[in-house]
């Protein structure tokens, strides 16, 4: 059960120096830069519990605001796929009581672990940028930032969960 | 009561998930409102610090840059001392103002810039002066090629600057050559663009003319650059696009430098007691 607790927070950390001291200053084709920290939420153990993952979803979001100045925008992104990350693993596993101590991504088929992942990036993404323009006229600024971060987030996540986690 | 305490025991996830979404929203909120101080602002010990750090190893990668300009402003500063020399020697323009002389109108601090946002909505830098060294909000920020931004929020050791990249941003700026006042904004689409609106239609533009602050506000002096007038859109007679191509690379920023207007109090003092009169 240490280990678990260890694990996490070395990851929390680890992500968040990655995500505010590299990746916010990628800049592919001159305005992609992955938002990579989302992976912590979707790696840590499900638990009836629900309070620990909000609670830290919320930090990891508040934490990387701080460094980017942008007020609350990826602690309230961050916050919601939190919470909904149970209710869409329900749903893209098609069933609604599975075994949640022994649950981990890799155990899973990759392609519904890939839509899994694809799922709550968009929606993470689409809250960030919808706050970050906050207007309805830039609607399709808002759509295309998504899904081009999306798709480069989505890569990432997918590669880094590959080559830093075990397969049980 | 029994009834309040199941309720809350049953969606107490859900309520927990709604109170810290409510938090967020309003550091949100406060985070687009331009004149609230922020409480989640980079300026402070740990993110502050951390920028710091990896700043002073990044800095030795850009030396070579920085050196250059330093020399180019030199350069230009020397021009400039050359005219004043000539035309004191020429004892026609030699007027010695006892009252004035001595009065400075602007001091200027230098910092370094350690964190620098430019392909967000909305961009802030953060830079590495603050109270300690006479830093206050409401400071312009200028580098050798042009401005950079306003001071927004300020801590101990550190500093963000609310970039002109930066929705909330509106910079009084003119004309060179002619007295036209405008004021600038950013589109969000190009680092390297700015526009420039509320543009009376009468004044002349043409590509390519420079555009440079106005000193209308008190924050900025006048008549540091900004940029050269790149295309222009006209609409029903109206001027309805003007992009500007800023003499500023904003994404390679090192030095900059503070300005602190000195009667800045006199003059909004003024102001204020002519509005209420």
């Amino acid at each position: 059960m240490n280990n678990v607790v260890l694990n996490n927070s070395i990851r929390f950390i680890g992500l968040l120096l990655l995500q505010v001291l590299i990746l916010n200053h990628v800049n592919l084709f001159g305005f992609i830069n992955p938002l990579l920290y989302i992976v912590w939420v979707l790696l840590f153990p499900i638990k009836k519990n629900k309070s620990a993952i909000l609670f830290l979803s919320f930090l990891l979001g508040l934490s990387v605001d701080f460094f980017l100045d942008s007020g609350g925008i990826h602690a309230a992104a961050t916050l919601f796929i939190a919470y909904i990350r149970l209710p869409i693993l329900n749903t893209v596993l098609g069933k609604s009581d599975f075994d949640y101590l022994l649950f981990n991504i890799r155990s899973i088929a990759f392609i519904k672990a890939l839509s899994f992942i694809t799922i709550l990036t968009l929606i993470h993404h689409f809250i960030v940028f919808s706050l970050e323009y906050f207007s309805f006229n830039a609607i399709t600024s808002i759509m295309y930032n998504t899904i081009l971060t999306g798709i480069f987030t989505i890569i990432l996540s997918v590669l880094g969960i590959i080559l830093f986690t075990k397969k049980k | 009561m029994q009834h309040l305490i199941y309720f809350i025991r049953k969606y107490r996830y859900f309520l927990l998930f709604i109170l810290l979404e409510i938090l967020a929203f309003y550091f949100t909120i406060q985070h687009h409102s331009y004149h609230q101080s922020k409480f989640v602002n980079s300026a402070n010990f740990i993110s502050g610090g951390l920028y710091n750090k990896v700043n002073s190893i990044n800095e030795y990668f850009h030396l070579k840059t920085e050196n250059q300009l330093l020399n180019e402003e030199n350069a230009h500063l020397k021009n400039q001392l050359e005219i004043i020399q000539t035309a004191k020697n020429d004892s026609i323009y030699t007027v010695i103002d006892t009252t004035t002389h001595n009065i400075q109108k602007y001091e200027y601090t230098v910092a370094k810039v350690i964190n620098n946002n430019f392909v967000k909505r909305n961009n802030y830098l953060t830079i590495n002066k603050g109270t300690n060294n006479g830093i206050s909000p409401e400071l312009g920020v200028v580098n050798s090629k042009g401005i950079i931004g306003v001071v927004k929020n300020v801590s101990p050791k550190f500093a963000t600057v609310l970039s002109i990249l930066n929705s909330n941003s509106k910079i009084n700026v003119r004309l060179k050559n002619s007295n036209h006042f405008g004021s600038l904004i950013w589109n969000g689409n190009d680092y390297n663009f700015v526009q420039i609106i509320d543009f009376p239609r009468q004044a002349k533009l043409k590509k390519g003319d420079t555009i440079i602050t106005g000193g209308k506000s008190a924050i900025f002096p006048e008549g540091i650059s900004v940029g050269t007038i790149h295309t222009i859109v006209i609409k029903n007679h109206q001027y309805h696009q003007i992009n500007v191509k800023l003499f500023n690379d904003m994404s390679a920023i090192g030095q900059v430098q503070i300005v602190k207007n000195l009667q800045k109090e006199e003059q909004l003092n003024l102001e204020e007691k002519s509005n209420n009169e």
